[in-house]
């Protein structure tokens, strides 16, 4: 057992290193240290797909032939870790991690010769049509129906909490085309242009005060039967497969402890009156800073059972759990940590285009809408609940 | 980068487990509970057959020359069964502090017979207005003309009773009163004006208090040269404590499987209990603890060598981590068993007060989040 990189490892970290210092313009970095919801907007994070896409790092997780990198578990680690710690844009995962690896393990030839080049060089914006506002965790209950008019679809109802849904130009969508003996029946996975006549998007505000997340509605929209992704009514095993990746891509202590490193600063400066200095927040640090080194040696844990070939089970969802958790222990610590400040709000966005001078200094404009938004961490991609479904149904058989 | 056992730790961890399966089972473990010796030299004995007595102890030594990741992997084993010998006093301290202190000759006339199973040890260094600050140490050791005076009083010396030689730390006084240093000294337990008065250890071994009134010795008495002892302290317990989080692990897994086999086989209003959800949440949460302890425990083995501040924050991290999820397991292991989790007729209640027991050693989650935040403030004044 060994905890520390092998020579070709260290040289991959300086690689990564290497691009990410030429890469990571100091805008995009402000921009997305000023970013309090999950996504960087297009601008950023399109900009930063595309550098990565260049460099032929744009889909890590893919198979060589479809363009990914070919890394070994270990390699993906030390790319996220380096990648958290330099602060680099959160591109939205839609296409590269969530409808590629569909289409990579289902769609045909036309598809994946069609979208994964437009999702590799960021030319296609991908969003999610899974949830719809009577079908939350009880997703297969979806009534977004898709009924066959020829050679197309014809899709009525609404899907909601899209992330990104008004700049998406394409949504992968799961959608009634059948009603079969169970209600994950009946479901396909289809792929929609945004620009198809019949689809309107109404924003939601989150309680952070950010637009992230949208209501589509549906009213006659025209989706070619061509875009449906592998077989009518089997969506529903497509659409899990794709949660697990949701869910399981595993690497997120490194991002955590860049969150947890930038509370602590604020807590060790003269701007919180040194906030430290109280016995209280010096262990709440402590005790959030050991709970990512546990997440930390669980991902290792798991990383070297993938490196020869394991199946890591139903961990995927310890890692979810834990990483919604403790990010929101990370947000909760920074609000109290700001004391007075937690008071002030700043209602424009983006933070880092303020034409203003903000309530409070630019260190802690995030600090309380990264906490309200966060309560999300718990509830999307399965809420904590439905993960301790999971885990007692497969990690213990109950 | 790489978790995974090799193929000797997986012999080591394979043969452990069917150890504690085959020969510990439940009737030892209650005739054990009532044995005023608390151990068993038979069991002993086969320690030292099985070579675990040497396993980290150096090879010129007559060891095997392991990591604290090997020792995590027995005492994981070790907690499934709740073995009681006196393996982390005699193997983990003792030779531990001899083998990082001791001279030549005293590691020589010892190690080789600590992997023998001919010689048992115990570490005499807690103190009770002490409370765990490794640093504070009221016992006195005069120097005199032809050796050492100690007086003092010990508490919580884990095993005293089975040791033969005792480690006993004191605050070093010279001819010019007190240096300052700690030194570690090697007292033979018949020593007269030595006394112990032993007890039974919460979830099972004993423990004893110790009073030194005036023991003389001689000078080589004092293991290896008077340098101040305090950071080979720090760096055996902190070993001491990822050891004993692995123990910790192994206890919590028999315990969730324990509570598990319980809830699918105990019927209430009609149905198993484990077909309540608010029942499998719970047992779901046990799990991820108990996956979070095997994490930290195996953080701090692997990090039991590395340079002291990152190794004393591994080990205060773990210790203060597995100890609180050591207390929810166990506790709630209790809960779901009802009130027969809170008789002595099931083994629940024994596993159950060896965590507790455990999350009081060298200190609790309280005391070790705040150690690893004193250790963390490096930029901030204290």
């Amino acid at each position: 057992m060994d905890l520390s990189f092998n020579d070709e490892e260290r040289a991959f970290q300086d690689e990564v290193r290497g691009f990410i210092a030429k890469n990571l313009t100091d805008e995009m970095k402000r921009a997305t240290a000023l970013t309090p919801s999950v996504f960087s907007d297009p601008d950023i994070g399109m900009a930063w797909q595309r550098a990565l896409h260049a460099q032929g790092w744009g889909a890590p997780g893919w198979p060589v032939e479809h363009g990914g990198p070919d890394w070994t578990p270990a390699q993906r680690w030390i790319f996220e870790t380096e990648s958290a710690r330099a602060g680099v844009p959160n591109v939205n995962v839609m296409g590269v991690k969530m409808v590629g690896p569909v289409i990579i393990g289902f769609g045909n030839d036309a598809q994946k010769n069609f979208y994964l080049p437009r999702i590799l060089s960021g030319e296609d914006y991908w969003c999610q049509g899974y949830s719809e506002p009577g079908s939350g965790s009880d997703l297969s209950s979806l009534k977004t129906r898709a009924v066959r008019d020829g050679d197309d679809y014809i899709v009525n109802g609404t899907k909601i909490w899209t992330t990104h849904a008004h700049h998406a130009n394409r949504m992968f969508a799961l959608v009634r085309t059948g009603d079969g003996p169970r209600q994950q029946d009946g479901i396909s996975f289809v792929l929609i242009d945004m620009k198809t006549p019949g689809i309107t998007t109404r924003p939601i505000l989150t309680i952070g005060g950010d637009h992230e997340v949208n209501q589509v509605f549906f009213d006659d929209v025209r989706v070619p039967v061509a875009n449906r992704v592998g077989e009518e009514g089997k969506g529903w095993t497509y659409g899990k497969y794709l949660l697990e990746f949701e869910r399981g891509s595993g690497i997120a202590s490194a991002k955590l402890r860049e969150g947890l490193k930038a509370i602590a600063e604020l807590a060790e400066s003269d701007l919180t009156g040194r906030a430290i200095g109280s016995p209280d927040i010096a262990t709440r640090i402590s005790e959030v800073e050991i709970d990512i080194d546990a997440l930390e040696m669980t991902e290792l844990r798991v990383l070297s059972a993938l490196q020869t070939g394991q199946n890591p089970g139903a961990v995927s969802s310890i890692l979810k759990l834990r990483n919604s958790e403790i990010r929101q222990a990370v947000t909760r610590l920074g609000v109290d940590v700001i004391g007075h400040d937690a008071l002030a709000v700043e209602p424009m966005r983006p933070l880092y285009k303020l034409n203003h001078e903000p309530a409070l200094p630019e260190e802690m404009l995030t600090v309380v809408p990264e906490y309200l938004n966060g309560r999300a961490y718990t509830i999307f991609g399965g809420t904590s609940e439905i993960q301790r479904d999971i885990i007692a149904k497969m990690m213990l058989g109950i | 980068m790489d978790l995974n056992l090799s193929d000797e730790q997986r012999l080591l961890r394979e043969s452990a487990e069917r150890f504690v399966a085959e020969s510990y089972d439940a009737d030892h473990r209650r005739k054990m509970a009532n044995d005023p010796s608390g151990f068993s030299p038979a069991v002993w004995e086969q320690f030292a057959e099985l070579g675990w007595l040497a396993l980290p102890i150096a090879e010129e030594f007559g060891g095997l020359g392991g990591s604290a990741v090997e020792t995590g992997i027995l005492m994981e084993a070790f907690g499934r069964g709740l073995v009681s010998e006196p393996y982390v006093a005699t193997v983990v301290l003792g030779a531990g502090l001899i083998g990082r202190c001791g001279n030549a000759v005293q590691k020589q006339a010892r190690l080789p017979k600590i992997a023998d199973g001919s010689l048992k040890l115990a570490f005499a260094h807690s103190e009770r207005t002490a409370r765990f600050d490794l640093a504070k140490v009221a016992t006195i050791a005069n120097k005199t003309a032809h050796g050492w005076r100690l007086a003092g009083s010990k508490v919580a010396v884990l095993d005293g009773q089975a040791a033969d030689e005792i480690i006993v730390s004191a605050d070093i006084h010279d001819h010019q009163g007190p240096s300052g240093r700690i030194g570690l000294f090697l007292v033979p337990a018949q020593t007269r004006s030595l006394a112990m008065s032993d007890y039974h250890r919460l979830g099972g071994g004993r423990t004893c208090n110790i009073e030194l009134s005036d023991v003389h010795l001689q000078e080589d008495a004092l293991l290896g040269d008077d340098h101040d002892a305090l950071p080979a302290i720090e760096w055996a317990v902190d070993r001491a404590m990822a050891a004993l989080g692995a123990e910790a692990v192994g206890i919590m897994q028999t315990l969730l499987e324990t509570t598990l086999e319980y809830t699918k086989i105990r019927k209430q209003f009609g149905r198993p209990l484990s077909a309540n959800q608010v029942i499998r949440h719970r047992l779901a949460d046990m799990a991820m603890q108990v996956d979070e302890a095997r994490s930290m425990a195996l953080r701090a083995a692997l990090k039991a060598d590395s340079a002291p501040v990152e190794r004393a924050r591994a080990a205060s991290g773990a210790k203060a981590k597995i100890g609180k999820c050591a207390r929810f397991v166990g506790e709630q292991s209790i809960q779901l068993h009802g009130g027969m989790g809170v008789t002595d007729e099931l083994e629940v209640g024994a596993y159950f007060k060896r965590l507790v027991a455990f999350d009081t050693l060298f200190g609790g989650s309280a005391h070790h989040y705040g150690r690893h935040a004193q250790l963390g403030r490096t930029t901030v004044p204290a």
